[in-house]
């Protein structure tokens, strides 16, 4: 389709001046959208080369490795970092599992009805819902009225219910894709319907599904607002280097949350910590979803179907 | 190896189920209670003032530091909070900075059993910022009220007698804080006393270094924050509480002389008399080292006795 | 995907009924969650909704006093000005990239720079709130002071353009897809007559796929009205009725962010922080609902 626009109908015969304004609207608009397209990229690269320009001084394996020091004006990220680990962990073990069962329900179970379409559309709702809203109702559900306190868990099981659409929509994505003679013939075996999902189904979209648990992944690395006030501090010391430095029922500093504060309300820090910091939230996001493209693009080079 | 594979899954939907039940059932409350109980041998849960929390967080870093029988956890959120948590009985130490209000107070001695105990662990003076290019060295509360009041009538800066350069439209950015944080209501009640409100459409912003900082980048704005946030961008203005009245530089010796006019104490505030780490680290606190830091941060240690 | 075959009980495992029950579960786990949100918000804030709450200064009145030693005010409707100038901005900045965007990739493009550019987008939308608010408040700052000679840089503007770039790339996927599910057909009947490319896209894909857009549009705005942190750093935060693009202003969710970490639990001002939720809550829910009818009326075509 792509080969053909250059050959204008016009050609065939000698070309009148409508022919010719026609192709240099087609021109114009043709440049025009590519300058808008490309426009987006901009921001993307000024914004990783301004950060990356004012990190560079500090950044170092040394500033992943070390905790905020001197008043958090000084040192490396090392506890919040641990903490976004432990957030993102403990909601992916929540989220993942709702999650996908939550999609083959939808594309395996439900079937094509007024309630199928309400639960539709409350994932995307769900999706919808702000961010602040979701810390709202962290607040109301997990901290005060199941009583886990600001905590690691009640943060990470608001970070989980907020991030669920996104494994839910690519883990549907994933299950569509399976042609549905594969499950046929499957039952024709005398599969039960779990045993063709389990069989079948899900081992042949897995890595779709993967995709989907990365983008979760990032998604609830970067998080501000649901984890502030449902189980993130502005400062707690722990030991460097422990991968187990946090209990799951006490609070941990995360890097979202650093970031926020170092860049309001810490004087005097060291000129491009909070740059180093942003750097490296964005790093580790960037990098998360770079993971989860380049796997959708390597599946879809050696698709069997 | 089916078997196997059925175990597995069946293991991480108990998983799940037990997660969710968590949430939605929740602990019963002297589960809660006693697991509190048993973390406050180790750890000194610390929250409040957001004034404070810079001082805190150095307080809990260096302490950590020191001893290895203690973690001091530092949540800011201000005093509300702080207090608030007191009154919950959920931290071992409230940072204030206001005095606790006897409503409080009797909650909290009502809702824990513990009357909630005061240390005044240093003071601090908010210091009036403009811009360093602003040629005005001096204000009074009286002129101060007239532009953060509600009926204030001093909107430009010629209507302080000033004429800024720097500041083309000539009007007045007001820099405030968000309006629960306890700078915000120590600095409206020295301004105005308890009946009046300030002006809406001031900038609130969400940290005493984000005053400065914008105010370092404003040449039109006034604003107010901890005298330790001062940078090279920012002038401090010398204070007095009435036209005709001598004007005060926010330094130590006029805050600890008790002559500047917008200082005030800040407290420690911890549910009955502090035992074990909690006294420890009070006690520290209290030290000619745990004071040393106070002033190293631009705050005003307590005279020595 | 609509399964017909039956399950014949006799050789149904009873694990298998554990898991098909679980998973029965878990489907309908959103439902759940969005009541569940609903419901623990309301909950938070109904006591003062409905004992005390004037609702009518609610929404109407610019006084926004939550903490008065004896006149307190909760009057949103600044606030509300606030989040929808701030959106209505963004959208105007969002809307002719995004769809322009969208134009581009599905119909202009190569299949290879496709591929790149929807990487991009990707990327793009990934980047988290808090990072746009930095930007905000460091970089978009010192260069709307030197662009517009603003006094400061944080304004409506600011906050207008993060929006405007985090909301770019939920129009320009939705878009996309709208305009992909345009049959082939229609091109080929409108290139068959002698259309150039633009012309079939601007008579036949663009009417064609209006639902389509329109819901990418209104998912987009969705997205702005909810960002917290970024317009929390970069819109200046100040209790304003916004008057131009330079003007400081504060949202709905920037005040519940900003002010929820210091009130005391359970009080009035608590309580309206929640009711703000729920307000919150039910515009993103029926702008959603709106984009979903909309992407509905584009099937049942």
């Amino acid at each position: 389709m792509d080969t053909d626009i250059q050959v204008s109908p016009g050609a065939m015969f000698t070309e009148t001046a409508l022919d010719r304004q026609k192709r240099r609207i087609e021109i114009v608009v043709r440049i025009f959208l590519l300058v808008v397209t490309s426009l987006m990229i901009i921001p993307l690269l000024l914004i990783i080369g301004y950060l990356l320009y004012k990190a560079l001084p500090v950044l170092s394996f040394e500033f992943l490795f070390t905790n905020p020091k001197d008043n958090m004006r000084a040192g490396g990220i090392w506890a919040p970092f641990l903490g976004t680990i432990y957030l993102v962990v403990v909601s992916l073990l929540v989220s993942a599992p709702i999650g996908v069962f939550a999609a083959v329900y939808l594309n395996e179970y439900a079937r094509e009805n007024w309630f199928t379409r309400i639960t539709n559309l409350a994932v995307v709702n769900l999706a919808g819902v702000p961010s602040i809203v979701h810390a709202l109702f962290g607040v109301g559900a997990f901290v005060l009225f199941a009583r886990l306190g600001e905590s690691i868990l009640a943060a990470s099981l608001t970070l989980a219910i907020m991030t669920l659409p996104v494994i839910i929509a690519s883990t549907t994505e994933a299950l569509k894709a399976v042609p549905m003679s594969f499950r046929e013939a499957c039952w024709n075996l005398g599969a039960t319907r779990w045993q063709t999902i389990r069989r079948i189904v899900i081992p042949n979209s897995i890595s779709g599904i993967l995709t989907g648990v990365i983008l979760q992944v990032s998604r609830a690395a970067g998080e501000t607002a649901p984890i502030m006030f449902t189980g993130a501090v502005f400062y707690k010391a722990i030991a460097e280097g422990d991968l187990f430095a946090y209990n799951i029922m006490e609070q941990c500093m995360a890097l979202s949350l650093h970031l926020f504060t170092i860049s309001t309300q810490v004087p005097d820090v060291t000129e491009g910590i909070p740059y180093a910091t942003a750097i490296m939230l964005v790093g580790s996001v960037l990098l998360i979803n770079a993971v989860s493209i380049a796997l959708r693009v390597y599946l879809r080079t050696r698709k069997k179907w | 190896m089916l078997k196997m594979d059925h175990a597995r899954y069946i293991i991480i939907c108990i998983l799940v189920v037990l997660v969710c039940g968590f949430a939605i059932i929740g602990y019963s409350p002297t589960d809660s209670e006693s697991a509190a109980s048993k973390q406050s041998a180790q750890i000194i849960k610390n929250k409040g003032s957001d004034t404070m929390v810079n001082l805190a967080q150095a307080w809990a870093e260096i302490y950590t530091g020191l001893t290895n029988t203690a973690s001091v956890e530092v949540s800011g959120g201000g005093s509300g909070t702080g207090v608030a948590a007191l009154i919950n009985g959920t931290v071992d130490i409230a940072n204030c900075s206001r005095q606790i209000k006897p409503k409080e107070l009797e909650l909290a001695t009502q809702n824990t059993g513990k009357t909630p105990q005061e240390f005044i662990v240093g003071y601090d003076a908010l210091a009036v910022y403009v811009h360093h290019d602003t040629p005005l060295d001096k204000i009074t509360i009286t002129e101060l009220a007239e532009i953060y009041g509600e009926d204030g009538n001093i909107t430009k800066w010629s209507d302080l007698g000033v004429a800024h350069e720097n500041c083309p439209s000539n009007k007045i950015i007001r820099i405030s804080r968000q309006s629960n944080s306890g700078t915000y209501f120590y600095f409206r009640e020295a301004l105005l006393g308890k009946t009046q409100d300030f002006k809406l459409g001031s900038l609130d912003l969400h940290g005493s270094k984000d005053v400065v900082e914008v105010i370092g980048r404003t040449p039109c704005a006034i604003g107010y924050s901890g005298m330790g946030y001062a940078t090279s961008e920012v002038k401090m203005l010398e204070v007095a509480t009435a036209p005709g009245e001598r004007y005060y530089a926010p330094n130590l010796k006029n805050v600890l002389a008790k002559t500047y006019p917008i200082a005030r104490p800040l407290y420690m505030y911890s549910l009955g008399e502090p035992t074990g780490e909690a006294k420890a680290y009070l006690d520290w606190i209290l030290s000619p080292a745990g004071q040393k830091i106070v002033e190293k941060l631009g705050f005003v240690p307590l005279a020595n006795k | 995907m609509n399964i017909l075959r039956k399950k014949s009980a006799a050789n149904v495992p009873f694990s298998e009924t554990v898991i098909e029950t679980l998973i029965r579960l878990c489907g309908v786990s959103s439902i759940i969650f969005v009541f569940g949100i609903f419901f623990f918000v309301f909950r938070e804030g109904a006591g003062f909704l409905f004992n005390g709450l004037d609702l009518g200064e609610f929404l109407t009145s610019p006084e926004w006093y939550p903490t008065s030693l004896n006149n307190k005010r909760y009057g949103t409707l600044a606030l509300i000005l606030g989040t929808f100038s701030v959106t209505t901005l963004a959208m105007c900045i969002a809307v002719p990239f995004g769809l322009g965007a969208a134009i581009f990739i599905s119909e202009f493009c190569s299949p290879k720079l496709r591929e790149t550019f929807k990487i991009i987008i990707e990327l793009l939308a990934a980047i988290p709130s808090v990072v746009w608010g930095f930007i905000g408040l460091t970089l978009m700052n010192q260069l709307i002071i030197a662009v517009f000679n603003a006094p400061i840089g944080l304004t409506m503007l600011n906050g207008g353009i993060l929006l405007a770039l985090m909301s770019v790339p939920i129009i320009v996927s939705i878009a996309e897809d709208a305009l992909k599910a345009v049959p082939d057909s229609y091109r080929e009947a409108a290139e068959a007559l002698g259309a150039t490319r633009w012309q079939v896209t601007y008579r036949v894909l663009l009417p064609a796929a209006k639902n389509g857009l329109l819901a990418a549009v209104l998912l987009g705005a969705a997205r702005s009205i909810g960002e917290t942190m970024a317009v929390l750093m970069a819109t200046g935060h100040s209790v304003n009725i916004p008057s131009s693009p330079l003007s400081w202003i504060r949202t709905l969710t920037a005040t519940i962010a900003a002010e929820l970490g210091e009130v005391a639990r359970g009080g009035e001002h608590y309580q309206v922080l929640f009711i703000i939720g729920i307000l919150l809550f039910t515009i993103t829910f029926v702008v959603n609902l709106i984009a979903d009818l909309v992407i509905k009326g584009i099937r049942q075509q």
